[in-house]
Order: structure tokens, then C-alpha cells, then sequence
């Protein structure tokens, strides 16, 4: 067993383990886009990102792709966390304004602004569905083309797959695609409508309709 | 050849090969490196071949073709032995001359010497120019003495000497505590600790004893060439360096992963494997000592990632070139999930010779941090282009004044660039730095693989950070979030800026992205792409402001903040530039000042170039 | 198309089928073909038994592929950082207006492809300009034009171009 430390709190947890994994044992939230517990961890979009503590010094990590060690200090809202991880939700934003996970998140974490150019490209590139369907379905009918900007997920040459199964896991997963946030403008990059609950600049009139946050605390990410 | 069987024939087949050379003999080395390749160096080599034989000197004379000698600027470069004659810029029309006055005779070709341009005196041999005389040449000089085809060259000048030695009188254990005692570090841009490395490596868990090594020439640095010169000019002592460490860390399978545009290299270092395989030195039961140690060259598909460690072996498993997480070092689980040990070219060149002249002879070399000597490519807005050795903690303003030559055309040196993508930008208040690891990190830049690329005052540092930007976007794998999205948004800012579109709080919003790529990068491609903007933004701050606030571009480079204009006093009326200009902007009569009309010029500089008078000036 | 599914077999064979050739393999089938034809990319994914996309990913991930086919010449535009400094952005510019195309496409007459590419090794001869892997070094945008004149000949109407030679 490995003694670590999450936000202040001692626990013991399995070698092997992540660090999301162990916060998430603890009723510790953090907040995840590429992550999925039924899928190999991939550690690319960078919302998980906790504090890890050594001495005087501290860095940021992954949680999801994190080995628990013995004796680790970690802070999983820290203001260096917080800071980071918001940052990394107005880029997504930026890159997937109508994705209503996406645009709960940035209520839950108070952004306020998106100071990017918006560029909707309908997908934040989290291999969700990719890993889906190699892992789960055993099948590769979809993956990665191209590299940097130019990156998207694809089929090969844009034509439905031979090994493709039509089991409809890929949307099914999909952090983006499965909620798609129907305001149909957006004010400084935000919906500003029904989900943003939390105090938002932009947010002139609260319904309360969103089913995903509760004004007590927000349960789902 | 029969291939050796201990380390007795090969010192008999040294002596065999030294008593056939006669160090009087005419030889006449020429750079057949990739610069000199361009200048035409070719057409010298074949001219030459032709007038010897023309003359019946074939058999008297010899000829070298060799890599790379450093001195890129002044090809195409011929050095003439014994008397170590120096000649630069020599073109096939002079080659007659050089046989008939200089080989036969021993007259000196005056025209074909170099000068130096601050006193103007002729220099007849390499030690005597300037460029040569403050570097310190122990990994790269040997370029010029060998034909990196000939394995019998590299054994002349003691080649394999150093393998000998440590398979027959040094338990691997010793090889490392030899390495780390030497204090040498990686070249390859983080500067690890080798010795360490090997360590870690050698006592790595592996279930079946498999252990790798592998060679990093992926080189993807845009403006440094030295991995791929050494590679060109000397793949023996590369290969032999990978043979010792693999003696070292336990390791039976190698892998040179070489960048797909360096076909030479990929060529030389072929050859160079090939004939330490027939010679026994590669291979099964290496001089007959009963270590085994095999190499495969792969070719690399053209990605800068490709030269990052986890990238790097997932390319070399046939998968695209993605990092990962590395929390459990490649040096515990790389290659195939096995203990993997990966060097740069130039950290496997030095392993020869530490081992040759010792830990405590290489450890004087240097500073506290950082020993030996490292090889920088001296590029850009610089007189001598070339490839520089330099023993660590020489300052910033030797390589450049000293070595360099200083700004070409009486410019002032505004910057120089180290590190390539992951480095910064070092401003004139810093040129008396010492060069070392450390003192580079210190500073915001990185000591890198070794481009240094030096900027005058026409070079607008707004555009070079996002040069390097557009780059990086490029080169990403487009893994994690903040690399691919911050990049792309950094540049969408920075290309904003350099067309007049910037705005208050650009500079505040680029600072704040180059922190959080920093910290959340999945890799070291990622954690180390802001440098280039963090470091002009800190060194020069003023002139993003010039671009933001005033709308211009000081230097004189972004094309959306500059106008062309003619000056009237130095205009001719000649009318070049008025057939030049794609546009029809241009009008004027003849002999008459001409003016541009801004509504029509798309700025493209062809009048600029075109003048004769400079009299087009931009403003 | 029989022959070509031979002939990417020879290649395949050559790497004894190991997946972890597929860079290699791709390597060999563009140096055959210039390019890596869609039917070719099929042939490789079957013969090594791995999904088309995987493929398709690695094709599209590396620089070196294309999956488009090139023109007769390559113009390649050194973009590294010492010819970056010495004006390269410009030449660029040049070249794209001389050949109307981006850098990655082809000329409509399939005479042309132009590339970019980061170092070549030669910066003191930088900016440089590469036809056919033939050097030209210290580019003026004035050379622009003339380099690329010798090699454009045959106009698209067929017709030989005057070769104009900018005084
Ligand atoms: C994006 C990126 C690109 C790199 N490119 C190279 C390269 O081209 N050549 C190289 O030797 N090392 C490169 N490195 C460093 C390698 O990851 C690795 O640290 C090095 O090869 C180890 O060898 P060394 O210890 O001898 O320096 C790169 C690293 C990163 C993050
Ligand atoms: S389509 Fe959805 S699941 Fe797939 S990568 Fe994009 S955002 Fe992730
Ligand atoms: S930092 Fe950049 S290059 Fe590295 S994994 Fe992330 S996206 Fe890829
Ligand atoms: S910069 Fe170009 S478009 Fe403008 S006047 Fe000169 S030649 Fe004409
Ligand atoms: S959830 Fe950890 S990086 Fe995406
Ligand atoms: S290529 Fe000849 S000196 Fe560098
Ligand atoms: S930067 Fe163009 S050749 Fe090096």
C-alpha cells in the first residue's frame, strides 16, 4: 500500500494506482475530459492537472496518468491548479464553444471571458472515441490524421470503415458531441444562458435549468 | 579483410596501415560537406581528379574527399598536406594552378589564401585564421584529416583504440564510473548527466536482459547541422562511442535514427557500418572479446518531435511520433518497454576520446557545470558561418566578434539565438556570458543541441518569436491541449501584432500562455516552446510595444507595418526598379526620381533589391 | 493495380511484415511512387494485417509523406532559422507568386511542387532555394524569377516560353 497526501488528507491506496484515481476514492473532485474509467489513460488534455508538492517546490502534473508514490503532497485546487486548469478551459472553449460539458465547466470555474479567437472546430481531440473503439470494441475504425493544428480524428479517407461496427460508441463517449449547448449566441465566448449558475459577468438572466450543477456545488464534470 | 580477432591485430593493422602512409606525401583534403557541396565543391574534386591524371600524378598525390572543416563561409575549402596549405573559395578554373604551382612546385597561390579582414593579412594555413585559432577542435577537427568512407583513415588517426581498450582492460562498471568522472553531459539539448544515465540504464530490471541503445540524429534544430557533419565527416567515431556504451550498459541492439534530409549522412554512416562489421568491430564476438552488439539505421519520417526520447522509440516501433507521460524513465522503460539508453550523436562522438585521454584530462576542459568542448553551427546575421568547437565557458562575445568575425556590413548585433525552438533570445547586455548549460538556462534560453543564430539590427524579434511559434505549431504532435491550442493562439496574437492588429494586453496574454505551456506541457517540446517569446518579450519588451502601440516595426521586417519609399536624392531615374515591380507602382521618367504609389505596392521588397543605388528605403 | 499490390508486397517482404517497419515500408512505397497512392496505403494496411487508419495516421503525421502527387520539379524554400534571418520569408513570397501555389501543392500543370523545408545544412549560403535538389544559394528576389525560368520551358499551352531574363 502507498501513503500519499491529497488536499491534506492522509490515505493509503493500491500501488499502481493514479492520483485521480485515489481522489476520486477520497470524494475529492477533479475535473476530466479525456479520462474514462473504462479506458487506458491519455493524459492530453490537461484539466486534471493537480499540484504536486516537494519541499519548497512544486510542479504541475497529469493526476490521470500520475503514479501514486509513497509519501506525495498534492493539492488538487490549489491557486497554481486553479489557475492553470481555467486557462486550459477558455483554449478549449475557444476551440469548442458549443459543447455544453465544456461551457459547464467554464461556469464552474468561474471564467468569465474567452480571450481567443474562437475557432469552432466540434472537437477538443481528447481520443475518447478513438481509444473507444480500439480498446472496447477491439476495432480500429477511427483514429488520429495529421499532427499539430492539423490534427482531427478521422476515418481513413473520409469513408465509413470496413471494421466500423455502427455500435454509435464513439459519439456515446464523446465529452463533446453528447450535450451540445443549444444557446444560440454566445456572448465573449460563452453561452451565458441556462448553465451559468455561477456568478458570470455576461450572465444577465439565471433560469436554472441546468440538470448538470446545483447552486450548492457542482457534482458533475 | 579477414575481421580482427583481438586487440593485438588491430594494433598490427594499425602499424601495417601507418608504415603504408608517408606523412610527406602530397594530399590534397577537400571539403566535400554539405556547404562546400553547394559552393560547387564537386566540380573542384572531379576537375582535380582529371588534371591528375592528366599529369600522371594519380599515384603521387592523393586525394580526400572529407566532410565538413567548419569554416561553411569561405567554400569550397581545400587544405593541402604536408604543408597544411589553406585555400578557400576555389573554383574548378583554379585546380591547373593548384597542381602545376602549388603540388608540384610548392609555390603558394596568394589569391586563394584567406584574409583576414581586420588587418588584411593572407593566412597560410588553418592555425593561422582567426576562425580556427580560438576553437579547440577535438571532436570535430578530425573531419578534415580522414575520408569518412575509409575506414583505414579513422584507424590511422587511432581509431577503435578506445573500444580496444575498454573490452579487454575495463569491466563496464569502470567505463561508467569513467564517464561520470568526466563530468561529460548530454548533447543533445537537456544536458543530463551521461554517465548517470548509463548507470540507471545498465541497472535497470529487464526480465530477459534486453537493453537498448540508440542513437539521436534526428537533428531537428531548424539551423544547426553539426550531428548531421559529424555524422557526414566521422560516422566511426560515433559508432565506435554507441559500441563502448553499449559495452557499458549491457546492451546487444542499436538504433541510429537519423533525419530523413540527410541523405550524405545516411550514406557515410552505412558505409562506416558495413566496414567496422567486415573489420570485426561490430557485430558477433567484437575483436574477439565475446561481446556482441549489432546496429540498425532507421530513417526518421521528417518531425521535430521525432528528436524527443518517447517520441523518438514509438517512431522507431512504427507508431506515430506521440510522447508520453514520462514518469518511469526511457532509461527504465523505453524501446519495446525495455531499459533504453538514447545519446546524441555529439555526446557518443566524445565517449571515444574521454576514454582515450581520461576522465581527469577531459574534466579540466570547461567550467564547474559543464566539461569538454560543444560544437555550435555560428548562423545568421554573422561574417564566419560555420561550424564553431568551442570549449564550454567561452563567452557569448568571443564566438562572436572573435570566431564569428562579427555583424557582416558593418550592422550592429542586436541578438543571438541558442537553443533553437526551446531556447530564447540573448540581447547585446548579455555577450559576455559564459556558454555553459547552466548559465544559459539562467537566462531564459537553453544551451540546446547548439544553434546560435546571430541577429543585427534589421531583425525584427516580434517576427522571430513568431517564427519559431509558427514552427512549433507546426511540429507539435497535437497531443495535449496546451501545446496545440496555446501555440495556435499564440501565434494567432503574435500575427496580430506583426500586422498592426495588436492590442493592449497582447503582451500581458502572451506571458500568461507562455507560463501555463510551462507548466501543463505533456512534453519537453511543449514546457520549453515559450522561451523564444518569453525571452524577447522580457529582453525586448520595447519593441513589442513599438509594434502594438505605435503600429511599427523598428527593424524594419513586418511587411504590414512598413512602407517603401525612394529616396529622391539617391535615385538615378534608372528605371529597374520600375520593370521589377510586379504591381506597376512604381512611375517616374526617365532619369528623374521615381515615386511609389503606397495604394498600389503589395510590399514584396523586389525594388529594394533591385536598386543599385539603394536609394528605395523603408520606413 | 495487381502489379502494385506486388510490388508494395516485395517492400512489405523485404521488412519481413513487422509492424513496427510500417515508417519504413511507407518509405519505400513513396520513393516507388513519388507519392503514396490511396490504393497503395490499402494494400500496405492489408499485407500487414493493421487498420487502414493507423496507416493513414502515420502517412499524415510525418513531413516526409504525401498523399498527394507531385509535380515534374520540387522547389523547396529553406525556412531554417539562419535563412529565416537573411530574408527566406520573402523569397518565399516570391516563389509562391511565381508558381501561384502554397507551399505542400502543385501547380495546376503538375510542373511544380513546392515545399518548405527547415535546414538543409548550408546556412552560410542562405537564403537558399532548392530545384531538383540542386542548390541555389544567396537568393535575391530578383534570382527568384531567373531560377525558376530554367525550368519552366514548356508553358502550359506547350508552347517554349521565352526565357525572360529580367534585365
Ligand atoms: C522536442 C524535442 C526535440 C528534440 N530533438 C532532439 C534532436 O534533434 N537531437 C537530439 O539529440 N536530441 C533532441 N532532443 C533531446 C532528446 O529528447 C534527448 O534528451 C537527447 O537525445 C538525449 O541525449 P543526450 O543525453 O546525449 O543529450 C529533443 C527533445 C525535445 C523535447
Ligand atoms: S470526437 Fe469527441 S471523443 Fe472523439 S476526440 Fe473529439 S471530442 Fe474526443
Ligand atoms: S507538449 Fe506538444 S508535442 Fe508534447 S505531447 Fe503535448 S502536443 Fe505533443
Ligand atoms: S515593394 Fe514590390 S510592390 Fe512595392 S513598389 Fe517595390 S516592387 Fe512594387
Ligand atoms: S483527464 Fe487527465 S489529461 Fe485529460
Ligand atoms: S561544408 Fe565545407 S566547410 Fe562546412
Ligand atoms: S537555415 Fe537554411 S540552410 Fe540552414
Amino acid at each position: 500500500m502507498i501513503e500519499l497526501t491529497i488536499d491534506g488528507i492522509k490515505a493509503k491506496v493500491e500501488e499502481g494506482t493514479t492520483v485521480l484515481e485515489a481522489a476520486r476514492e477520497m470524494g475529492i473532485i477533479i475535473p476530466t475530459l479525456c479520462y474514462h474509467p473504462g479506458l487506458s489513460p491519455y493524459g492530453a488534455c490537461r484539466v486534471c492537472m493537480v499540484e504536486v508538492v516537494k519541499g519548497d517546490h512544486s510542479s504541475l502534473e497529469a493526476s490521470c496518468t500520475l503514479p501514486v508514490e509513497q509519501g506525495q503532497v498534492i493539492l488538487t485546487n490549489s491557486e497554481k491548479v486553479t489557475r492553470a486548469r481555467k486557462l486550459i478551459v477558455e483554449l478549449l472553449l475557444s476551440s469548442c464553444p458549443n459543447s455544453k460539458t465544456l461551457q459547464d465547466m467554464a461556469a464552474n470555474m468561474g471564467i468569465n471571458k474567452v480571450r481567443f479567437k474562437i475557432k469552432d472546430r466540434g472537437c477538443i481531440l481528447c481520443g475518447r472515441c478513438v481509444r473507444y473503439c480500439k480498446e472496447q470494441m477491439k476495432s480500429g475504425g477511427i483514429g488520429f490524421v495529421g499532427r499539430g493544428t492539423s490534427r482531427r480524428v478521422a476515418t481513413a479517407f473520409d469513408v465509413t470503415p470496413e471494421e466500423c461496427r455502427n455500435c454509435g460508441g464513439c459519439e456515446w463517449i464523446c465529452p463533446v458531441c453528447e450535450k451540445a449547448c443549444m444557446a444560440d449566441s454566445l456572448i465573449d465566448g460563452l453561452c451565458g444562458g441556462c448553465q451559468n449558475l455561477a456568478p458570470v459577468e455576461t450572465c444577465l438572466v439565471c433560469t436554472g435549468c441546468s440538470e448538470s450543477v446545483s447552486p450548492q456545488g457542482h457534482k458533475v464534470y | 579483410m579477414r575481421s580482427l580477432r583481438s586487440a593485438v591485430e588491430l594494433e598490427q593493422l594499425r602499424v601495417k596501415i601507418l608504415s603504408q602512409r608517408k606523412p610527406e606525401k602530397p594530399c590534397i583534403s577537400i571539403c566535400g560537406g554539405t556547404g562546400c557541396h553547394a559552393y560547387g565543391c564537386e566540380d573542384v574534386a572531379k576537375a582535380l581528379k582529371s588534371e591528375m591524371k592528366r599529369q600522371g600524378l594519380s599515384k603521387q598525390v592523393e586525394l580526400k574527399v572529407t566532410g565538413c572543416h567548419g569554416f561553411c563561409e569561405r567554400g569550397p575549402l581545400m587544405v593541402l598536406h604536408p604543408q597544411k596549405i589553406f585555400y578557400q573559395r576555389v573554383s574548378p578554373g583554379d585546380v591547373s594552378e593548384i597542381i602545376a604551382e602549388t603540388v608540384i612546385k610548392g609555390n603558394i597561390i596568394d589569391r586563394l589564401l584567406y584574409i583576414d579582414p581586420v588587418n588584411e593579412e593572407k593566412a597560410q594555413s588553418e592555425e593561422d585564421v582567426p576562425f580556427y585559432k580560438r576553437q579547440q577542435r577535438l571532436v570535430f577537427g578530425n573531419n578534415g584529416l580522414i575520408d569518412p568512407t575509409n575506414i583505414e583513415d579513422y584507424l590511422a588517426i587511432g581509431g577503435y583504440s578506445a573500444l580496444s581498450k575498454v573490452l579487454f582492460n575495463m569491466q563496464p562498471e569502470e567505463v561508467i564510473e569513467e564517464i561520470k568522472k568526466s563530468g561529460l553531459r548530454g548533447r543533445g539539448g537537456g544536458g543530463f548527466p551521461t554517465g548517470r544515465k548509463w548507470d540507471s540504464c545498465r541497472n535497470a530490471p529487464s526480465s530477459d536482459g534486453i537493453r537498448y541503445v540508440i542513437c539521436n540524429a534526428d537533428e531537428g534544430d531548424p539551423g544547426a547541422y553539426m550531428d548531421r557533419s559529424l555524422l557526414e565527416g566521422n560516422p566511426h567515431s560515433v559508432v565506435e562511442g554507441m559500441v563502448i556504451g553499449a559495452y557499458a550498459v549491457g546492451a546487444h541492439d542499436g538504433y541510429v535514427y537519423v533525419r530523413l534530409e540527410y541523405p550524405l549522412a545516411l550514406n557515410n554512416l552505412g558505409i562506416a557500418l558495413g566496414q567496422a562489421r567486415e573489420y570485426g568491430l561490430l557485430g558477433q564476438n567484437i575483436l574477439g572479446s565475446g561481446f556482441d552488439f549489432n546496429v540498425k539505421v532507421s530513417r526518421g519520417g521528417g518531425a521535430f518531435i521525432c528528436g524527443e526520447s518517447t517520441a523518438l522509440m514509438a517512431s522507431l516501433e512504427g507508431r506515430v511520433g506521440e510522447p508520453r507521460p514520462k514518469h518511469i524513465h526511457t532509461a527504465l522503460q523505453g524501446l519495446y518497454g525495455k531499459p533504453t539508453n538514447l545519446n546524441n550523436v555529439e555526446t557518443w562522438a566524445n565517449v571515444p576520446l574521454i576514454i582515450n585521454r581520461g576522465a581527469d584530462w577531459y574534466s579540466q576542459i570547461g567550467t564547474e557545470g559543464s566539461k569538454g568542448t560543444k560544437i555550435f553551427s555560428l548562423v545568421g546575421k554573422i561574417n564566419n558561418t560555420g561550424l564553431v568547437e568551442v570549449p564550454m565557458g567561452i563567452t557569448l562575445r568571443e564566438i562572436i566578434y572573435d570566431i564569428g568575425g562579427g555583424i557582416p556590413r558593418g550592422k550592429k548585433f542586436k541578438a543571438i539565438q541558442t537553443g533553437g525552438p526551446s531556447g530564447g533570445c540573448l540581447p547585446e547586455s548579455l555577450i559576455d556570458l559564459p556558454v555553459d548549460f547552466d548559465r544559459l538556462t539562467d537566462v531564459g534560453s537553453m544551451m540546446g543541441s547548439g544553434g546560435m543564430i546571430v541577429m543585427d539590427e534589421g531583425t525584427c524579434m516580434v517576427d522571430i518569436a513568431r517564427y519559431f511559434v509558427k514552427f512549433l505549431t507546426e511540429e507539435s504532435c497535437g497531443k495535449c491541449v496546451p501545446c496545440r491550442e496555446g501555440l495556435d493562439r499564440m501565434l494567432d496574437i503574435l500575427t496580430d501584432i506583426t500586422e498592426g492588429r495588436g492590442k493592449e494586453g497582447d503582451i500581458e496574454l502572451l506571458e500568461e500562455l507562455g507560463g501555463l505551456l510551462k507548466e501543463t506541457s505533456l512534453c519537453a517540446l511543449g514546457t520549453t516552446a515559450s522561451n523564444p517569446v518569453l525571452s524577447t518579450i522580457k529582453y525586448f519588451r520595447g519593441e513589442y510595444e513599438a509594434h502594438i502601440r505605435e503600429k511599427r516595426c523598428p527593424a524594419g521586417v513586418c511587411k504590414a507595418l512598413i512602407t517603401f519609399i525612394i529616396d529622391a536624392e539617391k535615385c538615378t531615374g534608372c528605371g529597374l526598379c520600375l520593370r521589377e515591380c510586379p504591381q506597376e507602382a512604381i512611375s517616374g521618367e526617365k532619369k528623374k526620381p521615381h515615386v511609389i504609389d503606397q495604394s498600389k505596392c503589395i510590399r514584396c521588397g523586389l525594388c529594394r533589391d533591385s536598386c543599385k543605388f539603394e536609394a528605395i528605403i523603408v520606413a | 493495380m495487381v502489379n502494385d499490390y506486388e510490388k508494395v508486397k516485395a517492400i512489405v517482404d523485404r521488412y519481413g511484415g513487422k509492424h513496427d517497419s510500417v515508417i519504413a515500408i511507407l518509405q519505400d512505397v513513396q520513393s516507388e511512387y513519388h507519392y503514396l497512392p490511396e490504393h497503395t496505403l490499402r494494400a500496405v494496411a492489408s499485407q500487414l494485417d493493421l487498420p487502414l487508419i493507423q496507416i493513414c495516421g502515420v502517412a499524415t503525421f510525418f513531413k516526409a509523406f504525401s498523399l498527394k502527387p507531385r509535380g515534374e520539379h520540387t522547389v523547396t524554400v529553406c525556412l531554417g532559422t539562419a535563412c529565416h534571418v537573411r530574408g527566406a520569408p520573402a523569397v518565399l513570397d516570391e516563389v509562391k507568386r511565381q508558381l501561384g501555389i502554397e507551399p505542400g501543392n502543385t501547380t495546376a500543370d503538375m510542373r511544380f511542387t513546392l515545399e518548405t523545408v527547415n535546414c538543409l545544412g548550408a546556412c552560410a549560403l542562405g537564403p537558399i532555394l532548392v530545384v531538383d535538389g540542386k542548390y541555389h544559394g544567396q537568393m535575391s528576389l530578383g534570382k527568384v524569377k531567373k531560377v525558376l525560368n530554367r525550368y519552366k520551358k514548356v508553358q502550359k499551352d506547350g508552347r517554349h516560353e521565352e526565357l525572360k531574363v529580367s534585365s
